[in-house]
């Protein structure tokens, strides 16, 4: 297994090598590349521009700029913000815990719904159970996430109050309250909306994909035989299917990853959550380059390390699966 | 069969057969199927009804640019079905001249994307070999792109390139999101091509004579049309909802010309006082995707000679 994990990693490698080549040159052929807002301020002297290009690098050919940014990166040095003047692994490293809390609780709701949901549907299929969850689904996957999030805010922020305090029942930005009484409830109260907006057509990808993985292992012999020996059925779903019908949702959860991201991204945006996606949605607004190449290529080696997790993991699970 | 039908002393136990069926082609077939399913029936009429209002938009007495601040954030009436917006313009007019680029941009950006997809799915599958793995390493390398963050980038890069003349944002929104999209048709008709290529009719037509390319375009390729037209459907739906949030984040299609998604993009900022703006443009793209949707499931049902529930 460890070879096959260390095969993984090898062929990671081109994968981002590539990515980080594509964005690097198209940012690199754009007018003035990352010095587009010093050319063009009028206080700003050519002699000072030379002077900058030549402290950046930039006067450099291509590939010599690409080898150096590439090895700054290995060393965690993804370069400096044009805008902030800051390190950008800095400014990264601030913005993963609100992505990664957003996402897992994201995650967690997303089987809390999604399990139930699946394994009732599958147990009784084509009953009027069934067909609601189905109906559902369908409308989670197409609700748009913004709309959903925007939903969400004229709902429980803009028309329902709550009634002890007055205020709106539940914040619709930012991640604890201003005064910073805060503590654990308060983020978990400003979390609320978020993970709603994230995860309702996430679970409702999940609960499809479970009720078709439950079908098929319900119809095995080793379930006829929990049930000929006098299993009940929750057991039965539960313990039994259950465990195997999950194990293709593993390879699922890792494929997703990009699209959640993309959630979380626009989630992000809409209820000002301070995590990666807002940051890189400010840094577009501002063409701030080198923080917009960062939150991608972290993002990408994020989605390929947890493609490369879930593989693994299939295997710690399933023991039937064999590494060669 | 058609010189048993004819009059003479034919087979009296053939006749009938031969005239009271005449062979039913695979689109009236597919049809028949495909009607059977209500709720896609019903979307293609919905979707239909959409198409249409938005090909009429100029028949609205407003004009979906012309500001009237006189006349900002009237709620939903008879004289403004959808309220006003801001700067005083009518959002129901807005709305079906949204939908227009909205569709368009989905049209294009799926179209792109699945020919792009079927001649690298069909190259990979056909030939297999370093080409296919090549061909396939690079469909896996997309597909761990983290797309919607790439996919403003590039839209923001490629508006700023001064040698690309993509000078209209709704081709570069179009072109950007079907570049981002090819994968999944890619490997859904790698798969189809490696089955198919090893049948007895791939083998005649090469005992034949036929080339790879009249192989691949005329023989192989019209067998997979079903697949592929499912598939379409998802990655219009895909299409439509990524154009929307791109424009809702500012990266898609640019103010003055209306897309649903920078329509909503005004609402979040006005949302107590015009909770419509929020409401409407939304609700296009729900029931267009919804209904794409549908449309997608009940042509898969239609299409799978499997499929024996209606």
């Amino acid at each position: 297994m460890l070879t096959y994990a260390a095969r993984r990693t090898l062929q990671a490698i081109p994968i981002l090598l590539f990515l980080s080549v594509l964005l690097f040159l198209l940012i690199r052929l754009t007018p003035g590349g990352p010095l587009a807002q010093a050319e063009r301020n009028p206080n700003v002297t050519a002699e000072q521009l030379a002077a900058l290009r030549a402290r950046l690098g930039l006067d450099q050919p291509l590939p010599v700029q690409y080898a150096r940014w590439l090895g700054g990166v290995l060393l965690g040095d993804l370069g400096d913000s044009i805008k902030f003047r800051r390190p950008v692994a800095e400014m990264i490293a601030e913005r993963i815990p609100a992505t990664l809390l957003l996402v897992g609780a994201g995650f967690l709701l997303t089987l809390a719904i999604a399990i139930p949901a699946g394994v009732l549907s599958a147990a009784r299929p084509y009953s009027p159970f069934d067909y609601a969850v189905t109906t559902l689904t369908f409308v989670g996957q197409s609700v748009p996430v913004y709309w959903l999030g925007l939903l969400l805010i004229l709902v429980f922020y803009v028309t329902l109050q709550n009634p002890w305090t007055g205020g709106p029942l539940f914040p619709a930005g930012g991640m604890s309250s201003v005064s910073g009484a805060g503590g654990p409830l308060d983020v978990l109260w400003h979390l609320a909306l978020p993970v709603a907006a994230l995860s309702l057509g996430w679970a409702a990808w999940y609960s499809r994909f479970l009720r078709a993985s439950m079908r098929d292992v319900l119809n095995e012999d080793y379930i006829r035989a929990a049930r000929a020996k006098g299993l009940r059925e929750r057991a039965v779903h539960y313990k039994h299917a259950l465990r195997n019908a999950l194990l293709p949702l593993v390879t699922l959860m890792a494929l997703d990853l990009p699209t959640v991201f993309s959630g979380a991204l626009f989630v992000e945006t809409i209820f000002s959550w301070p995590g990666m996606g807002r940051l890189f949605w400010d840094a577009a607004r501002g063409r701030d380059y080198p923080v917009l190449l960062a939150v991608v290529m972290v993002n990408a080696v994020l989605i390929v390390a947890c493609n490369l997790l879930a593989d693994l993991l299939y295997g710690v699970l399933d023991p039937r699966v064999r590494y060669d | 069969m058609t010189e048993l039908a004819g009059p003479g002393p034919a087979l009296p136990l053939l006749e009938p057969l031969a005239t009271a069926h005449a062979p039913e082609t695979l689109g009236a077939l597919v049809w028949r199927r495909f009607r059977r399913h209500r709720l896609a029936l019903a979307s293609l009429a919905a979707l239909g009804g959409l198409i249409l209002a938005a090909l009429l938009a100029p028949l609205s007495p407003y004009s979906p640019t012309g500001q009237k601040p006189a006349e900002a954030f009237r709620p939903p009436s008879a004289a403004h079905w959808f309220g006003t917006d801001e700067l005083g313009r009518d959002v129901f007019t807005r709305i079906l001249y949204g939908g227009r680029i909205s569709l368009l941009v989905g049209l294009c950006s799926t179209l792109l994307a699945l020919a792009l997809g079927v001649l690298v799915g069909a190259l990979a599958g056909y030939y297999g070999g370093w080409l296919d793995n090549g061909l396939m390493r690079l469909t896996d390398a997309f597909l761990s792109f983290p797309t919607t963050f790439v996919l403003i980038l590039l839209s923001a890069l490629l508006r700023d390139l001064p040698f690309l003349a993509l000078r209209s944002s709704v081709a570069v929104v179009a072109v950007v999101i079907g570049l981002l999209a090819w994968m999944w048709p890619a490997r859904l008709v790698r798969g189809l091509f490696l089955t198919l290529r090893e049948r007895d009719f791939v083998s005649a037509s090469r005992a034949l004579g036929a080339g790879d390319g009249r192989i691949i375009f005329r023989h192989i390729l019209p067998n997979c049309l079903g697949p592929i037209l499912v598939n379409g459907t998802l990655e219009m739906a895909f299409a439509i909802i990524t154009e929307s949030g791109l424009s809702y984040l500012g990266f898609g299609v640019q103010p003055p010309t209306p897309s649903w998604g920078n329509i909503l993009a005004s609402a979040q900022t006005h949302v107590f006082r015009a909770p419509w703006l929020a409401v409407f443009p939304g609700l296009m793209i729900f029931i267009t995707v919804m209904a794409i949707n549908y449309i997608g499931d009940g042509l898969r049902d239609a299409l799978d000679p499997y499929t024996v529930r209606a």
